[in-house]
This record gives C-alpha cells, sequence and structure tokens, in this order.
C-alpha cells in the first residue's frame, strides 16, 4: 500500500471526538425495537431491561421485595449494557461513514460532454452536448478533456490520457489510460490531467465503482457471512440454554422455600439479572461491530469487496494463483548480457543488436540498445545514411531486425534463427547452442543475432524478480497457503524463476484454457483458490477462482469477473486480504470464548447471592467473599456492562494474526481468551464490589 | 486405599485391551468387505433380508433413513405396549400376572424403544416371562442396534463425499444386530449362567427359610418364594446394549442377577465395551484411527476422575454415621466407608465405579442405590447423565452425542485460528451448527422443563419421599436421567404413577428423538459436502490440545446448563451436612 493513502483517505484515530459523540447519539436511536429485534442475544437483554424498569416503578406502589434502589441500579445497568452494545456498533459504522465521506466529497455533481453522434468521431474534436452525468446511459460515448472529471465508470475507445485517480487509490501519481489493451478502463469520480479521452460508460449512475465503495463502507449493503449466521445460530442457542435455566430457577426456588421453610423465592429482578450475566452479552453486544470492522480496515487497506463472504473465504484460502509477469516479476524482460560466438567480437554482437534493436520500442527492444550503450557507449547510428529497412515482429517468422546496405540483420527465437541462417547456408555455432541452454536453465530468455547468414551471439534478457517478494512468499507459506506461478514461459524458464521469487510451484506455457483447468483441479481436491489479475485474458479464471482479487489499472472484464478489486494493483495485497479475513473470524471466536468462561464467576457471583436467606449454606460457594447479596448481583451486572466497552477497542482493531500454524494459534487464543475470560471477572467482580462498598452502596 | 486403585487399574486396562479388537471387528461389519470368515454371520443376515423382503442394494438419503427409524421404532412401541397389556391373555406366565396398566405400559414400551430402561414397575411382580423375553429382551437387542445404525450414518457422513445417500437402515440394524450383539450376549451369557444367574421358563421357587421369621400381623413366615425367569439371556444384552433394564426389580443388586465379584466385573466390561470400541471403529471408518483414540481419550479424561471422585466421597463415610458410632474404617474384613445402600459382596469401589460407569454409558443399572450415597458421591453420576450422554453413553448414541459436541468445540476452535470450521475434512456450516444446537438444547431443556413441572405440582411433589434438597435431587435425576435416555433411578421418588409415567415417558421421547433427527440431518448434510484436504492451515483434531478442548466445551456446557439446579440439590446437601457437623462436634 502506498503511504500516500493515508493522506488522500484520512482514517480517524479509533475514539475520534466526532465519531464518538455521533455514535453516543446513534446509541439511542438505536433502542428502537426494530433495530433491536435483529440482534436475538441482545433483543433479550433489551426486554430484560424493560421489564426491569416496569419492576422498578411497581417497587413504589408495592411496598415488599427488592428494595427500590436495588432494581433501579439493575434496571440502569441492564439499559446500560443495550447502550453499549448500540454504542460499539455505532462506532464501528462511524468510521465507515468517516470514509464514506471523504470518498464521497469526489462524487459531486459531474457535468458530462455526451458524444452526439458516435459514428462520426473526430477526436478531440468531435460534436457534444452537456448532459448530467446522472442522465448518461450504458453505452453512451463521452468527450473528456484535461481538467475535467470522468462522468461514469467506462471504457476508453479513443484517445490517450493521463488521470489522476487519487480520489480512489490514494495515490497520487497520474497513471495512463488509453484505448484497446489492458489500460483503457477508467473509474467515475477520477479525473483526467492531461490531453483527452473517449470513453463509452460502462457502469450506470448509483452503481458505479464509487458508489459500491461507498455502500460497502457504510455497511449499507452489509450480509450477513456464513461463519456469522452459524455463530449467530450458536449464540442465540445458548441464549435459549440460559433462559430455560433462568425460567426454571423459579419453580426450583420456589420449592425450596416450600420445603426449607425459609426465606423467599428468588425475585424477579434477580432472575432478569442472572439471565443477562449468563447470556453471550459480550460477544452479542460486538458481534456486528466485528464484521463492520472488518469491511472498514479492507477499505482502508485500498480494496474494494464485492461481498464480505469473500472477505471470510479470504481466510480459508489454500492455494493463490500469480501471473508472473508484473506481480512476481517486474513487468518486462531485460537485457542483461551478450554471449558473442567464437570469433565474433562481443562489441560487434552489441552493435548487430543495437541496430536490429533501433526500431523496436517494446520494453525488451529498449533495453537491449541500453545495455549496448552501457556497455560500449553506442550510440543511435546516422539512420540517413544507412536508409535502413526495419523488419517488425511477426508471430509467423518470430523475428524482427533491420535491413540495410545490403546485410539483414536478424534477431529472435533460437529455432526461428536457426532455420533462417540454415537457409542461407549457415549454421548454429556450437557455443551458441551451449550458451541458449544454459540462458534457458538460468530462467532467461535467449535471442539470437544473426548477421546475413552468420549467427554472431545471443542476448540473455532475463526478468527481474521483485525485490522483498521472496519473503512474502514464505510469509503465505507460513500462513499455509500454497502459491502457484502462472507464466507462458517454457517450464524451463518458468521453473528457474519460480525457484528466484521462492513460489511453491508454478504452470508454464499457460494459456486461459490452462489456468481455467488449473483453478478446477485444485477445487474438485477440495482447495479454496485466490487468484489475482489483471488481463482480460485473466477473467475466465478469476470467476472461477473463490477469492479473486483483479487489480485496479486491469481492465473492466477483469474488475467485473473478480469479487474484490485492489486500488493499488498490488498482487500481494492478498496477504492483507487473507489477514483481515482470518482476524475477523479469530475476533468472533476468542470473544465468544471469553463471553462463555466469564459465566462461571458470574455463577459463583450470583447463586450464593440469590439464595442467601432459604439455603445460607450455599454461602461457601462465595468464593469472592462479595459484601452483600445485593452488592454481589450489581456487581456482576455492572461488570457485564463494563466488560463490553472494554473490548470495544478490541472488536475494532481485530485480535492480532500470527501465521504460526493453527495448533499454536488456538493454544496462544485459549489461554488469553479462554483461561483469561475464565479469571478476569473474578478479579473485575471483585473490584466493583469493593468500589460498592466503599461508596456505601453495598 | 492401594487396593481400591489396583482394581480400577484392572478393569481400565481390561478395557482398553479389548477395544482394538472389538473396534476392528465392528468395522469390518459395517464396512463394504467382510472378510470370508464371517459366512455363518452372512447367511443369517441374508435370511433376514429374504424374510423382511428388504433390498440390500439399496441406499437411503438421510430422511429415508429417519424415516425408517422412526417407523420402525413406532411399531417396536406398539407391540411392546400391546404384549403388556395382553400379557393375562398370552401364555409363559406362570405366575399368572396381570395385564399391565397403560401408563406404565405406555412408560415401558417408551423405556425399551428408546434404549433408557427406566422402569417405574418392579419386574419380578409385574412382567411375565413372554413379556420379559418378547418384548423388553427384543427392545434391549433392537433399540440398541439403531443407536448404532444412526452412528454409523453419521460416521458415513464424515467418510463419503458429495453423496446423497447415508446408508440402508435396515442393513445397519440387521448387522449391529446379527454380527456383533446376538454373538456377544450368547457368550456373556454362558459366563453369567456360570456365576450363578438363573436362566430357567419354571415358575417361581418357595424355600424353606433357615431362620423363621414372622409377618407384621405375628404370624410366622416359614417359606419365601423366590423370583426366578430367563434372567441370564436378557441380563447379558441389558449390559452390552447399554440397556440397564434388571431382571428383578432391585436391578443388579439382586443377587440371581449379579451373584459374584466376578459377574460383577464381567458386567461392568461389558457395559462400557461396545461403546469404547465404537471410537476405534469411527477411526477406522473415517480413515484415521488417531480420530478415534482422540475421542476415547477425552471420554476417559473426563471418566476417569469423576470415577476416582465417587470412590473417595464414598470411602470417606458419612457424618450421620458418625454420630451413630458405626465403624466406617476400611479393614480385611471390610470395605468401610459410605455403605449403606451398598452390597458387602461389591463394597465401595465396585459400587461407586458401577454408578458412574453405567450413569457414563447411557446404562442405567444399579448394584448399590443412588439415593444413599453421599451428596456428591450422587451428584456425580447425576451429572454424568446431564452432560448429555456423552462420555462413552449408550451403544452408538454416546459417539454420535459426542460427535456433535466434537462439531461445536471445532467450531469455536475454528474460528480462533481464523479459518471456516472443519472437522474430518468437513466445513461446518450454519445447518450443522443449528443440529447441533438441537441435539444440546432438547434434552437440556427436558430436564430443566420436567423438574420444573414435577416441583410446581401436587402429583408431582405427592411421591417425594424425602422433602428438601434431597428430595429435589431425587426429582432432578429421574428427568436427568429419562431426558438423557439413561434409565437409572435414584429410588426414593415413588415413580410408578401416571403424572411421573407420561411426563418421564414424554421425556425419554425428547430425549431419543430429538437427538436422533437432527444428528441424521447432520450425516445427510456432511455426505453432501466435498472433502477438504488437511493443509498447515487445518486445526489437528487428534492431539492433546483437542481433547482438552472438547472435554472443556463438555464440561463448560453441562455446568454452565446445571450449576443452578445442582446447587439446590447435591451441593446445598452436601454443604449442610458440613455445616452440620461442624456444628455437633463443636
Amino acid at each position: 500500500m502506498s503511504n500516500l493513502t493515508a493522506n488522500a483517505k484520512s482514517s480517524p484515530k479509533m475514539f475520534d471526538a466526532k465519531i464518538v459523540s455521533a455514535a453516543i447519539q446513534h446509541s439511542f436511536e438505536k433502542l428502537d425495537p426494530r433495530v433491536q429485534v435483529r440482534n436475538p442475544v441482545m433483543f433479550c437483554v433489551y426486554i430484560g431491561s424493560i421489564l426491569t424498569t416496569l419492576l422498578w416503578l411497581r417497587t413504589f406502589a408495592v411496598q415488599e421485595g427488592e428494595s427500590v434502589w436495588f432494581v433501579f441500579g439493575i434496571s440502569a445497568w441492564l439499559w446500560f449494557t443495550v447502550l453499549f452494545a448500540n454504542f460499539a456498533e455505532a462506532i464501528a459504522e462511524g468510521h465507515g461513514k468517516a470514509q464514506a465521506a471523504s470518498l464521497r466529497k469526489s462524487q459531486t455533481a459531474v457535468t458530462a460532454r455526451r458524444i452526439i453522434s458516435p459514428d462520426k468521431l473526430a477526436g478531440q474534436d468531435s460534436v457534444t452536448q452537456s448532459v448530467s452525468a446522472t442522465e448518461l446511459r450504458l453505452g453512451d460515448l463521452v468527450l473528456i478533456a484535461a481538467g475535467e472529471t470522468v462522468p461514469a465508470d467506462g471504457e476508453v475507445v479513443l484517445g490517450i490520457a493521463s488521470v489522476d485517480e487519487s480520489a480512489i487509490t490514494g495515490e497520487s501519481a497520474p497513471v495512463v489510460r488509453e484505448s484497446g489493451g489492458d489500460r483503457n478502463a477508467v473509474t467515475g469520480g477520477t479525473r483526467v490531467i492531461s490531453d483527452w479521452l473517449i470513453v463509452r460508460v460502462t457502469t450506470l449512475a448509483g452503481n458505479s465503482f464509487l458508489d459500491r465503495m461507498i455502500a460497502m463502507v457504510e455497511g449499507a449493503k452489509r450480509q450477513k457471512t456464513p461463519n456469522e449466521i452459524a455463530l449467530a445460530i450458536l449464540l442465540a442457542t445458548l441464549t435459549l440454554v440460559f433462559l430455560l435455566v433462568v425460567a426454571t430457577l423459579l419453580p426450583f426456588s420456589i420449592y425450596s422455600v416450600e420445603t426449607s421453610g425459609q426465606g423467599t423465592a428468588i425475585s424477579l429482578p434477580v432472575l432478569i439479572a442472572l439471565f443477562v450475566c449468563l447470556a453471550p452479552t459480550t460477544i452479542g453486544a460486538l458481534l456486528s461491530a466485528i464484521g463492520i470492522a472488518g469491511m472498514n480496515r479492507l477499505s482502508k487497506a485500498n480494496v474494494v469487496a464485492m461481498s464480505g463472504r469473500a472477505v471470510e473465504a479470504a481466510g480459508d484460502i489454500d492455494v493463490l494463483l500469480l501471473d508472473k509477469t508484473g506481480t512476481i516479476t517486474l513487468g518486462n524482460r531485460q537485457a542483461t548480457r551478450f554471449h558473442a560466438a567464437d570469433g565474433v567480437a562481443e562489441q560487434q554482437l552489441a552493435e548487430a543488436a543495437h541496430l536490429a534493436s533501433f526500431a523496436d520500442e517494446t520494453a525488451e527492444g529498449r533495453s537491449i540498445s541500453i545495455l549496448a550503450k552501457n556497455r560500449f557507449g553506442l550510440r543511435g547510428v546516422e539512420l540517413e545514411e544507412v536508409q535502413p529497412n526495419f523488419i517488425p515482429f511477426s508471430a509467423r517468422t518470430r523475428m524482427s531486425g533491420v535491413s540495410f546496405g545490403g546485410h539483414e540483420i536478424r534477431k529472435g527465437a533460437t529455432e526461428a534463427i536457426e532455420s533462417y541462417v540454415r537457409g542461407l547456408g549457415g549454421f548454429l555455432p556450437d557455443n551458441v547452442r551451449a550458451a541458449v541452454q544454459m540462458i534457458a536453465k538460468s530462467g532467461g530468455t535467449p535471442l539470437v543475432v544473426s548477421r546475413d547468414a552468420m549467427v554472431l551471439g545471443v542476448i540473455e534478457l532475463k526478468d527481474i524478480v521483485k525485490g522483498g517478494i521472496k519473503e512474502r512468499f514464505a510469509e503465505l507459506r507460513e500462513m499455509g497457503i500454497k502459491t502457484i506461478m502462472i507464466t507462458g514461459d517454457n517450464p524451463l524458464t518458468a521453473a528457474a524463476i519460480a525457484a528466484e521469487a521462492g513460489v511453491d510451484d508454478f504452470l508454464a506455457e499457460a494459456t486461459p484454457e490452462a489456468k481455467l483447468a488449473l483453478i478446477r483441479e485444485y477445487q474438485q481436491g477440495g482447495r479454496l483458490v485466490a487468484m489475482t489479475g489483471d488481463g482480460t485474458n485473466d477473467a475466465p479464471a478469476l470467476a472461477q477462482a473463490d477469492v479473486a482479487v483483479a487489480m485496479n489499472s486491469g481492465t473492466q472484464a477483469a474488475k467485473e469477473a473478480g469479487n474484490m478489486v485492489d486500488l493499488d494493483s498490488n498482487p500481494t495485497k492478498l496477504i492483507e486480504i487473507v489477514n483481515i479475513g482470518k482476524q475477523l473470524l479469530m475476533t468472533r471466536g476468542a470473544l465468544t470464548t471469553f463471553s462463555i468462561a466469564n459465566d462461571v464467576a458470574k455463577y459463583f457471583a450470583i447463586l450464593p447471592a440469590a439464595f442467601a436467606s432459604t439455603y445460607p449454606a450455599l454461602k461457601a460457594l462465595d468464593l469472592m467473599s462479595l459484601a452483600s447479596p445485593a452488592s454481589a448481583i450489581l456487581s456482576a451486572v455492572i461488570f457485564n456492562a463494563l466488560i463490553i466497552i472494554a473490548l470495544v477497542p478490541l472488536a475494532l482493531r481485530g485480535v492480532s494474526y500470527k501465521p504460526v500454524g493453527a495448533a499454536q494459534l488456538l493454544r496462544n487464543n485459549m489461554l488469553v481468551y479462554g483461561l483469561g475470560g475464565l479469571l478476569v471477572p473474578f478479579a473485575g467482580i471483585k473490584a466493583i464490589d469493593l468500589m460498592l462498598s466503599a461508596v456505601g452502596l453495598a | 486405599m492401594i487396593s481400591n486403585f489396583l482394581q480400577l487399574l484392572i478393569y481400565f486396562s481390561v478395557l482398553l485391551v479389548c477395544v482394538k479388537p472389538l473396534g476392528l471387528y465392528m468395522a469390518k461389519v459395517y464396512g463394504d468387505k467382510k472378510p470370508t470368515w464371517l459366512g455363518p454371520f452372512m447367511r443369517v443376515e441374508r435370511w433376514c433380508y429374504r424374510l423382511c423382503g428388504i433390498d440390500d442394494k439399496v441406499e437411503m438419503h438421510w430422511k429415508t433413513y429417519a424415516t425408517a427409524v422412526l417407523s420402525f421404532s413406532l411399531v417396536s412401541f406398539l407391540s411392546v405396549y400391546a404384549i403388556q397389556r395382553l400379557q393375562g391373555w398370552l401364555p409363559l406366565n406362570p405366575e399368572s400376572l396381570t395385564g399391565v396398566s397403560p401408563d406404565s405400559s405406555f412408560n415401558t414400551a417408551v423405556s425399551f424403544v428408546t434404549n433408557t430402561n427406566w422402569q417405574g414397575y418392579g419386574g419380578e411382580s409385574t412382567m411375565s416371562y413372554l413379556t420379559q423375553m418378547l418384548a423388553l429382551c427384543v427392545q434391549n437387542f433392537v433399540s440398541a442396534g439403531v443407536g448404532m445404525a444412526v452412528l454409523i450414518a453419521l460416521i458415513r457422513g464424515f467418510a463419503r463425499k458429495n453423496s446423497t445417500t447415508i446408508g440402508n437402515f435396515w442393513i445397519d440394524l440387521t448387522r449391529g444386530t446379527v454380527y456383533i450383539l446376538l454373538p456377544l450376549s450368547l457368550v456373556l451369557s454362558i459366563v453369567l449362567v456360570s456365576q450363578g444367574v438363573v436362566q430357567t421358563l419354571s415358575s417361581y421357587q418357595a424355600v424353606t427359610l433357615i431362620e423363621p421369621t414372622s409377618d407384621n400381623t405375628g404370624q410366622p413366615v416359614l417359606t419365601q418364594k423366590i423370583a426366578v425367569g430367563p434372567a441370564a439371556s436378557q441380563i447379558a444384552i441389558k449390559q452390552l446394549g447399554t440397556n440397564g433394564g434388571g431382571f428383578f426389580n432391585v436391578n443388579s443388586a439382586h443377587p440371581l442377577e449379579n451373584p459374584t465379584p466376578f459377574s460383577n466385573f464381567v458386567q461392568m466390561l461389558s457395559i462400557l465395551l461396545i461403546p469404547a470400541a465404537l471410537c476405534y471403529t469411527f477411526g477406522e471408518l473415517v480413515g484415521d484411527r488417531r480420530q478415534g483414540w482422540t475421542i476415547l481419550a477425552a471420554m476417559s479424561v473426563i471418566l476417569l476422575p469423576l470415577v476416582v471422585a465417587v470412590c473417595l466421597a464414598e470411602q470417606a463415610g458419612s457424618p450421620a454415621f458418625e454420630s451413630l458410632g458405626v465403624d466406617q474404617l476400611a479393614s480385611v474384613s471390610q470395605s468401610g466407608g459410605n455403605m449403606e445402600g451398598k452390597e458387602t459382596r461389591f463394597g465401595i469401589v465396585n459400587s461407586a465405579l458401577w454408578a458412574v460407569v453405567t450413569t457414563a454409558a447411557s446404562n442405567g443399572s444399579v448394584n448399590s442405590m443412588h439415593d444413599s450415597f453421599s451428596p456428591l458421591g450422587g451428584l456425580i453420576p447425576m451429572w454424568l447423565m446431564q452432560l448429555g450422554e456423552v462420555v462413552f453413553g449408550g451403544v452408538g448414541s454416546g459417539l454420535y452425542g459426542m460427535l456433535v459436541f466434537a462439531l461445536v468445540a471445532v467450531f469455536i476452535a475454528g474460528l480462533m485460528v481464523g479459518r471456516t470450521p472443519e472437522y474430518l475434512g468437513k466445513k461446518i456450516g450454519a445447518f450443522e451448527i443449528k443440529m447441533a444446537a438441537i441435539v444440546i438444547l432438547l434434552p437440556c431443556g427436558s430436564v430443566l422443563l420436567g423438574t420444573a413441572c414435577a416441583v410446581l405440582s401436587a402429583q408431582g411433589k405427592a411421591t417425594v419421599f424425602n422433602p428438601g434438597p434431597h428430595g429435589f435431587s431425587e426429582v432432578l435425576y429421574a428427568f436427568s436421567s429419562a431426558s438423557n435416555n439413561n434409565g437409572s433411578a435414584f429410588a426414593g421418588l415413588g415413580a410408578n404413577t401416571p403424572f411421573y409415567n407420561g411426563i418421564l415417558g414424554i421425556a425419554m421421547l425428547i430425549g431419543r428423538f430429538g437427538v436422533i433427527l437432527p444428528v441424521l440431518g447432520i450425516a445427510g448434510s456432511l455426505a453432501a459436502k466435498k472433502a477438504i484436504p488437511v493443509g498447515p492451515g487445518t486445526l489437528p483434531t487428534h492431539t492433546p490440545l483437542f481433547v482438552v478442548l472438547l472435554v472443556t466445551v463438555v464440561i463448560v456446557i453441562g455446568a454452565l446448563s446445571f450449576f443452578p439446579a445442582l446447587a439446590l440439590g447435591p451441593i446445598v446437601e452436601h454443604l449442610m451436612l458440613q455445616s452440620h457437623m461442624l456444628q455437633s462436634n463443636r
């Protein structure tokens, strides 16, 4: 991710004053029963709050049972429990909204110049009419000149321009967008800063990329993910179990009072307090905040996910398919060495190679000229003198070159040049053949150069593996993800690069069909496959992959096929996505464990208190030796409410993930959240009890 | 004390030795290829299919399988009910016992069909030989067979991939009965007869008392009628099938049902034998034996400390006896400790071990009266049932219950390691969790709500003979036993009333079919899934760490659900007894 990102999309502090005050207000708005009913665990607490409030009002009328202050205390803290849960959700949403607001700034009303007669395109001078961006329809052509904002997502059909995409990516350096090829996609809300473009609209207003991104960070379109649904079922079950436990405790208590002949049956406020303490309120309150915060983290990492499902699936990825070019290696191969044939001076070879590459505007061609210049100080020749005739590369001949002054200079694939010189009566010298094999074996690409019937030598082209990529792959391996490099190279070259980059496997001579087949094969074996890609020919494979991250620099087709788009166009971004997916699950798991483990201490606090009058002997279970029955129950309820607030930062930040293997992770988390969850409430409840006694409320 | 531990050690060593051979054998029985030496059994199996018109090529969808289980159980219920009602007109009734009352017949029919064997009646004074043999003994076999069949269906769910079927219920039921239960029962009943267990169709024997006594009107009593019957054949399957329903009223405390320490030993062994060995079968059939050993380890980790705890609690004696001057010290001539309600031929260890083993496995037979155990000694058998009968549990039913807990454990653990939870290569989704939730919720709800109904209603309270915490324990014990299909009785509760016969019958039905149906649902759903190969990110489920996790889940769910109820029963009784002792010492 670029360092500049942080500037463009301001990421507020966790407890930014503005967000907090808005969240507090929303906490009260969320008391609407229609909102509450969506979360079964908290809805039960909500009902409990209403009931205890009614019971509190009743204490004024009926002078028996629990004291006014005790019932008021329970009721107030139950309301706090509900409000704290609302607050957790509201603050997570607040962070999303803050992000969305900064995005929306770039989405001001845009006027588009629609081309009236698409069949008569005249470049920059096409006849246009001004319309609002919202009136554009699919397939409309619009002209965008320097300084104007792109009105909608689309494909460049004519022109080339530099575009400032910082509104979306946060990257301030402009990017080039041009018709044809893999750089033809433009995004609504970005700005053309030089030249002009004619763009075909591919997405309607309100459904653009930016809109989807805003919807995602605002959580408007957030749907529950499969694991979240399963967890919600488990939590609802636990809630139901505790409802049964508490509901049957009343008859048990009545029976105990009857047969022991002393004390009074457990009161309703105490029963409700016990239920709320036992129900998994901690995780129930934080569950939706965890989900929203996960999506926020994702958008902070500059990734747009089409669904939360894909983020969760990212945590389960077994296999990652990566395109070699641009992902593992720098975009293009570069000439690194000249291997001259026997009896040929290296400079002679370099001169011929230089001449042959003169008109070759590809990056490879340029790199040959640069190498020749660096090695022998060769400059551009006076071309007028020689009157060259450039032969461009063709797929049929598989070579290119130049003809001048009766000489034919050619460069190309070994087999192509060999058959070419044989036709002229020449041959491929043995040391050249050896050099070719050596180069191929080391992962390079040999280009043989000939002059007339004579082979001069070989140019070694090499893929340059990106710095630091090996470490990234090692990290993926630690996470349990297998990396597979996809390349059009021959197997020999592919193997060498694979070894250098440290990927686990490779697919050489890959065609779109072969990629698709590979993904299917892994999926048949039960693996979850992720793929990153940018080109149109990646689209079928992206559509097949379980997690498909399209590069924002890629084509529209690739972006449509993927279920995530990386705005930074960084193929190793998947590591961050996997991290976020795993953190999402781990945070839920850890807080569920913590929540359940808490119940043990709460039993020891509340049960002896609840039956103090019927069975004084149960006082032996009061391990914390709390001040009084009322203080014991109140302390448990207060602890239960405060722990929600205490865990909000963890819910927003997520439990940290380290790639140490599943067993180690489980052991660590069991110790921290399981054992911790068992012990913390003993200390917490005791502390609250001491404070209540100190202020004389016990 | 050393001899106490030595007895436990011998018992568990012998049990462990039997696990592998029997587990492997059962895997072969339910597997696709059977060794040729099983030829004679295969002929019997084929006769059964021909007799019943079963096509053994047909595979079933889980819903079809469930329908087969339900319809088979319904027919079983109706036949057991009818035989009891009509036994007065039927043959093999030397004592001319009349038909059983409708409510008791209902309760007993449900009880035996659900593999619970809760007994509201006294065997020798209620059931004719025909009823014992044709109704109860038959159900001892087939209800155990049903449990094993459902387990095998669940195992197939794990083992198969992309499959719409989970086997054929009729085949699984037939195989379990013909290859496993019948031969083992035959061997065991012969061993039992050698120890003095009766096996006869002749009528009850009148014997002259060596020491004449007098009845409460002062008339001298010179003879006693000794109940006999075809007991050995029924007792063998009662233990092997974890049924537990006694031939005689006092169950395995009866000298003709369990005469010697050796008969006691082999009966205890046969109680845990199949549930333990099925763990191995499970590992074998899912293709990873370590998984089976892990489950067995988790069960043992829960069981062993509880056995020791009950032994210690009972050996410690009762404070109440102290004030009476009863000698509770162990010596060469007596085992010491709290011997109230225990047989001297078994002593403390074999009574405590029996109590734990029969409540861990859903056997429910007794060789001592649990009602007379110390409060903590009685708490543990009750809690073992409340755990859902998954610590060994009933044949088949214990393991399928434990596997459901394993799903829950894996689900929580999976989340904690940041991966969609998976167990044995199958992803655990919302459907599995929903079904697991039902499995946990229904028996638990049945125990709590049933107990609440009983202590609220006049009929419920009327037959509680010891009101107070102990009486509450008796009611809670009864519902824990029925709802988890154990059948063990605490005694002290008059349960043969229309109220208890009815409500406990319903509890047994919930505990049986409320679990079987969701388990089959899980089996069907898992079978349809594809299998995920193990990778470095996969949570291993064959490690000590997973044992700890599984044990924790079982214990935490059991403890959290029942802690308040137990606090008002055995726990407060224990605390009151302790403080009472303190006061009297002062």
